[in-house]
């Protein structure tokens, strides 16, 4: 394996870890707040569907992008309608999105398009367009360095970037904010929150509209960078960006690394349709299973104890 | 507790969840152009009017039982199995190894073998998820999710590398022999004189499905194992204070529930396809959750509510066939039948609550 190939593995990672990490930081701020989001996975079909259809449409990938969120905060506010508002079981909400998304992508989307459930391919100004950083061009000439910031650092999409920046700002919100201080105290004692007179109901359903805008992010890059919606293209991230996030233990940073590990994980399975260690050949199956038994080794902890916030998963019922 | 009669809380308030759900199906059905009604007529007609319809009706409804209670037994431990579709995916394997080992002379041998089969490899499917969140508290939902994934990867690997015929285009396992064939409705009805659809899939597996419930429900309601799942799933506080040990519990109710969920093997591997096929679950092991939270974690509701999903996956089907509404639309209505029975339950709830009691005030004023 040559210096340029592990350049392009690293490369594609981050392309790979750029919706697991909006998904994640999604994840994070609900469950945070003490809101179990098992239905990330169905916010970002339903973001990738809406945005690719409507880039598809309009020929714009920014009014796809506003679509796309749109259709996650929506997705965002049924589950708190059903876990706040109502008080109703988190896990079977998330549950019920997933399989609603899953369903309403491939109905709507044969009904608009009839395409067999998918879009139209999205090409042009219907995709993000690669940012090349300065310079990149000049330095892609220098050895080691060069191919590394040309080909790794620059020539992503915005969205990529964004993630990226999503990282410390969340940090600083979670951590230095005063909405980041009650954010975090709901998800582990609902109602010191709201004996110091602050709404728990507000501060959980604000949590959510950020998820949601984060997923609707996720979503939107996945159709741009597949140039369009094909049904049920979420494959399992939401769930992944989960098993991350426990991974993280619910930490911006450690979320990053998480989600990046994935993604290089998905790279190499991407890569290397199957790997041949002397006599043994790694079949193509276990290259795509790999993830999901990476997540079930982490959750038994052998990597450490995963302490969730203390009151996620519970609907808080005012005393009276 | 008694602020409602427990035929409301029992009949009533899924009935109206369910409403709700089919009203918003409708919805759906009528915002991309079509006409509800007529997609009703269609479905019904599909599902109901023939024995061919019924047969492939009861085929499914068969699937969901094992589904359903699959879910049902977890649940009442207070765990949530999302894996029933790796767990049947794992128990057609079972069931396939088994018919494929032995050149089988007749059916009556065959079942019995393949139920073991099914329902061990569903058990072990469901083992390594539960051990986990007993022994190192891993969230069994997520366990669960990732081991559908691993099975469905495991089990291609299997059918492409081992059980493939040699040869072959097609990724499937050879056919079973012909003695391990059980008898479908048309060949179990013919001797009393019915005719019954020749092609339709419903078979024996159906009395299994039922047999299944009655001891589900004495298994819940009758036994010691039993009481002490229920009274786990009530609070895990008050079991362990009345020595009831957690971690045992909570592997035994998802062994039972792998198990299952593995059965559903002999109906859509042993029964339909009479050899193993990628993807054969088709979504069964999904369905049974909704199909769980419709019918209350009770047989009886979970037999009736797997009558109306069978109706719902065969009458989509027609809808597919004759209207060009894609089958994704039955995965939708299951969406709002899971959302409304079971994570909206309040909505419905609190407002017939506070009805009842203004009834019951009447009453005694």
């Amino acid at each position: 394996m040559d210096y340029l190939t592990i350049i392009q593995i690293l490369d594609s990672s981050v392309r790979l870890a750029t919706p697991l990490l909006l998904t994640c930081l999604a994840g994070l701020f609900s469950e945070r707040a003490g809101v179990v989001d098992i239905g990330l996975e169905g916010k970002l079909l339903i973001a990738a569907f809406l945005s690719g259809a409507a880039a598809a449409v309009t020929g714009s990938i920014w009014i796809g992008l506003l679509a796309g969120v749109a259709g996650s905060l929506a997705f965002s506010m049924i589950h708190g309608l059903a876990s706040i508002t109502f008080k109703g079981d988190q896990l079977i909400s998330g549950v019920a999105l997933n399989f609603l998304a899953a369903g309403l992508t491939v109905v709507v989307g044969q009904s608009w398009f009839q395409l067999g459930g998918r879009t139209p391919s999205l090409s042009g100004d219907g995709r993000f367009a690669p940012w090349n950083l300065p310079f990149s061009d000049a330095m892609a000439k220098i050895p080691v360095i060069g191919p590394a910031y040309d080909e790794l650092i620059s020539g992503h999409t915005a969205l990529t970037y964004l993630a990226l920046l999503a990282v410390p700002l969340s940090w600083w919100v979670l951590y230095r904010s005063r909405f980041g201080l009650r954010l975090r105290a709901v998800g582990e004692n609902p109602s010191a929150v709201d004996t110091a007179g602050i709404s728990v109901v507000r501060l959980r359903y604000a949590a959510l509209v950020i998820a949601g805008v984060l997923c609707g992010l996720a979503g939107t890059y996945l159709a741009s960078l597949a140039a369009g919606f094909v049904k049920d293209m979420s494959a399992g991230r939401g769930y992944i960006a989960l098993a991350a996030l426990i991974f993280a233990k619910w930490r911006p940073w450690y979320a990053l690394w998480a989600t990046l590990l994935f993604g290089l994980l998905e790279a190499i399975g991407n890569r290397y349709q199957s790997i041949a260690l002397g006599d043994i050949v790694i079949p193509v199956q276990f290259m795509q299973a790999l993830p999901y038994i990476l997540t079930v080794i982490i959750l038994a902890g052998f990597v450490g104890k995963a302490i969730p916030p203390r009151a996620s998963g519970q609907s808080y019922v005012k005393e009276r | 507790m008694s602020k409602m009669p427990k035929w409301a809380d029992a009949i009533l308030i899924p009935l109206i969840s369910i409403l709700i759900a089919f009203f918003f199906s409708g919805v759906v059905i009528w915002a991309i152009g079509k006409d509800p009604i007529m997609a009703i007529k269609t479905m019904v007609q599909g599902a109901f009017g023939s024995t061919q319809g019924v047969g492939y009706t009861l085929y499914y409804a068969t699937n969901f039982i094992f589904t359903g209670l699959s879910v049902a037994v977890a649940y009442h431990a207070r765990l949530f199995n999302i894996g029933g579709e790796g767990q049947a995916t794992l128990g057609g394997l079972g069931v396939t190894l088994v018919c494929l080992s032995v050149p089988w002379p007749h059916w009556a041998l065959a079942l019995p073998a393949a139920m073991i089969g099914g329902a061990l490899f569903g058990a072990a499917w469901a083992f390594i998820p539960a051990w986990l969140q007993a022994k190192r508290g891993s969230h069994i939902v997520i366990t669960t999710i990732m081991f559908n994934y691993i099975g469905a990867a495991l089990v291609g690997y299997v059918i492409l590398n081992i059980l493939k015929v040699p040869g072959s285009m097609l990724t499937e396992s050879a056919r079973f022999p012909a003695g391990a064939h059980l008898p479908t409705f048309h060949e179990m009805l013919a001797p009393f004189g019915i005719s019954f659809n020749k092609n339709a899939p419903a078979n024996m597996s159906f009395l299994v499905a039922i047999l299944a419930s009655v001891a589900f429900y004495v298994l819940i309601w009758r036994t010691r194992l039993g009481y002490e799942i229920r009274a786990y799933g009530q609070s895990e506080s008050a079991a362990k204070y009345a020595g009831i040990n957690p971690a045992r519990i909570v592997i035994i109710a998802m062994l039972i529930s792998g198990a299952l969920a593995g059965l559903m093997a002999i109906n859509n591997v042993m029964g339909e396809a009479e050899r193993l096929i990628d993807n054969a679950v088709e979504g069964a092991g999904f369905i049974g959750i909704a199909v769980a939270l419709m019918g209350r974690n009770h047989p009886i509701g979970i037999f009736l509510a797997s009558i109306l999903f069978g109706f719902l996956y065969q009458g989509g089907a027609e809808l597919a066939f004759w209207e060009s509404i894609p089958r994704e639309l039955v995965v939708v209505i299951q969406a709002l039948v899971i959302m409304f029975t079971g994570a909206l339950d309040n909505m419905v709830r609190v407002p017939l609550e506070k009805l009842f009691l203004a009834f019951s005030k009447k009453k005694e004023a």
